[in-house]
């Protein structure tokens, strides 16, 4: 047996290794933050702070409205996570239960959709959204990023696994379909509807491409874009700009260990649901 | 799939004379009710996804920059590409950044997919930091690959002196910022696909494994045999996922080299966002963004049909 607890303890010491590697640059990125100016920006960089700063993080909330930036990014990436799931759930229902003429070309219309990458609708957005006046404010922001076919998709997989009898019972009791919906079909589909919703919000939190072009002033300016102006104003102050850092993704850290049960069960849905 | 079409009640009652409705009453009642349900959807979905993609191939027939009237330019578009030196340049950074970060993200998700599917006691907890950096936010963590890559006694270059190797300038060299950019973006992604395989891995039935064992097989063979045929549904996912995402690739060559040195890390988001938002040639960016649309229409359209032969399907 010594052969197997020796491989055994092999495998949880190479764990720990990788584990510790990984994490080297998050916990890089927040000893940093906590080092003095002239240590943070010496010619010979250094790792572990010799002093701890944590005044850092007031100055950096000093140096860039922070805070606002992250309401910000909490304002976008809340409404257009809420939007998505709402109408898709909607939408998802009705494809997956109700018949009605051309229920299959406009399914198809929203399929042809997922494999056309952001970039190309990038473009006819903006101008869209110019011509309404919708630069730097919220409607602009949210509404172009709220509609995608991929919740409507993952929604409407996730209704058609669930037996029609728990509906049927509810309508022979005299529900309507509105009811039947929101009575037994969205309590069902709760992990279903908070995966699609993590996802949503964690790429939304994670979106830089859109804001840039659509926010140009602190009004609607999201975390990712505030770090880069953040780059752009300060240079390489590394010790704020790496505590900006670690402000902006601590929420989405925290975040991310309350809902893994989700994240995971999403990853895994997508990557072996999709058959 | 159920995907069943409405029965063809419709078209039979027309002929008669007395009942102009062609269909019953609840079947009206059921697709007013869908379409109730569909609309807040539909409205959003056809003025923000669906209707811009019509648009996009408007405007890359347009001569605009957004603020003077357009006017029309046919395919002169799509011809300025064959000899903008950018545009290929753009493409071959692209394909470069894909080639070489897919196949190592898929080994080292596979790699530690495998050491977690060794029966070790705390999976969940290695798993969830393993898949921190999945979940960081791209801009803010290219910050401290900056750091990290700085040329002097950076911490790259640091540990690289330990084992005798004088690191190069990185980020500012002409070869060595792109797998530095590379580096950045297997680290930043590995997690996804190491929950995939992770999952599929635990999927894979012991028996099959004891069985090969009480037929003398070695590792290898059980891996190459067991492991890698029930795996392939979720390597071919991962796969096609990760092309079609590193095809997109922009927040960290933005953040991290800004394209250079040169144009040696410029990727193709990058420059449709160039051409477009700070040129304003908004039907040119327009053209290279369908560009973008057609290598992966191709590229996954290859993959399917490779799939074919090598996806193994159980049913």
């Amino acid at each position: 047996m010594t052969t197997s607890e020796l491989r055994r303890k092999l495998i949880v010491f190479t764990c720990f290794v990788v584990t510790a590697i990984t994490l080297v640059p998050v916990v890089m990125m927040v000893l940093v933050a906590f080092q003095s100016d002239a240590e943070s920006m010496a010619a010979k960089p250094s790792f572990w702070p010799s002093s701890w700063h944590p005044e850092n993080l007031t100055r950096a909330f000093e140096l860039v409205p922070l805070g606002k930036y992250l309401l910000n990014t909490i304002y976008f990436a809340a409404g257009t996570t809420l939007l998505e799931t709402a109408t898709a759930a909607l939408a998802a229902y009705a494809f997956a239960r109700l018949n009605f003429p051309g229920r299959s070309w406009l399914f198809g219309i929203y399929l042809a959709t997922l494999m056309i990458p952001s970039q190309v609708t990038l473009i006819p957005q903006f101008v869209l959204v110019a011509k309404l006046q919708g630069i730097d404010t919220w409607p602009g922001m949210i509404l172009p990023h709220a509609f995608t076919a991929i919740g409507v998709f993952l929604l409407r997989q996730f209704f058609l696994g669930i037996p029609r009898d728990y509906e049927e019972a509810a309508r022979l009791d005299g529900a309507n379909r509105w009811q039947a919906f929101v009575r037994v079909i969205v309590p069902l589909a709760v992990p279903a509807i908070a995966t699609l919703a993590v996802f949503k919000f964690i790429g939304q939190w994670n979106n830089l491409l859109w804001p840039l072009v659509i926010s140009n002033s602190d009004a609607t300016r999201t975390a990712s874009v505030g770090l880069q102006v953040f780059q752009d104003t300060n240079g390489t102050q590394w010790n704020l700009l790496l505590m900006a850092a670690t402000v902006t993704t601590v929420p989405l850290i925290v975040l991310f260990f309350l809902t893994q049960r989700w994240f995971i069960r999403g990853i895994t849905m997508s990557g072996l649901g999709g058959r | 799939m159920a995907v069943d079409t409405a029965p063809p009640a419709a078209a039979a009652p027309t002929t008669n004379t007395t009942n102009s409705k062609p269909t019953p009453r609840w079947r009206n009642r059921e697709s007013l009710t869908a379409w109730l349900f569909i609309l807040p959807s539909l409205i959003g979905f056809l003025s923000f996804t669906a209707g811009p993609v019509i648009a996009a191939g408007v405007i890359s027939l347009l001569d605009w920059n957004l603020f003077s009237a357009p006017t029309w330019a046919g395919l002169r578009n799509f011809a300025r590409l064959g000899p903008d030196p950018t545009f290929w340049s753009a493409l071959g950074n692209t394909a470069y950044f894909t080639l070489v970060s897919v196949p190592l993200t898929i080994l080292v998700s596979l790699a530690l997919a495998l050491l977690l599917n060794q029966g070790l006691k705390r999976v969940a907890v290695f798993r969830s930091l393993l898949l921190l950096p999945y979940a960081t936010i791209t801009v803010a963590v290219a910050f401290v690959w900056i750091w990290l890559y700085i040329p002097h006694d950076g911490l790259v270059n640091a540990v690289l002196g330990w084992f005798g190797i004088s690191g190069p300038q990185w980020l500012i060299s002409d070869t060595w910022a792109m797998p530095a950019l590379i580096a950045m973006s297997v680290w930043k992604s590995f997690g996804f696909g190491m929950v995939v395989f992770l999952a599929g891995l635990q999927a894979i039935p012991q028996q099959l494994y004891e069985a090969a064992r009480v037929d003398g097989t070695s590792t290898w063979q059980s891996f190459r045999n067991i492991t890698l045929p029930m795996l392939s549904p979720a390597l071919f996912f991962v796969i096609v996922t990760s092309i079609i995402g590193s095809f997109q690739v922009f927040d960290q060559a933005l953040i991290m080299t800004n394209g250079g040195p040169g144009t040696r890390t410029t990727t193709l988001v990058m420059y449709i966002y160039r051409t477009g938002f700070e040129n304003y040639d908004q039907g040119y960016a327009a053209a290279q963004s369908l560009v973008l649309f057609g290598f992966i229409v191709l590229i996954t359209a290859a993959q399917f049909t490779m799939q074919r032969k090598l996806v193994h399907y159980d049913n």
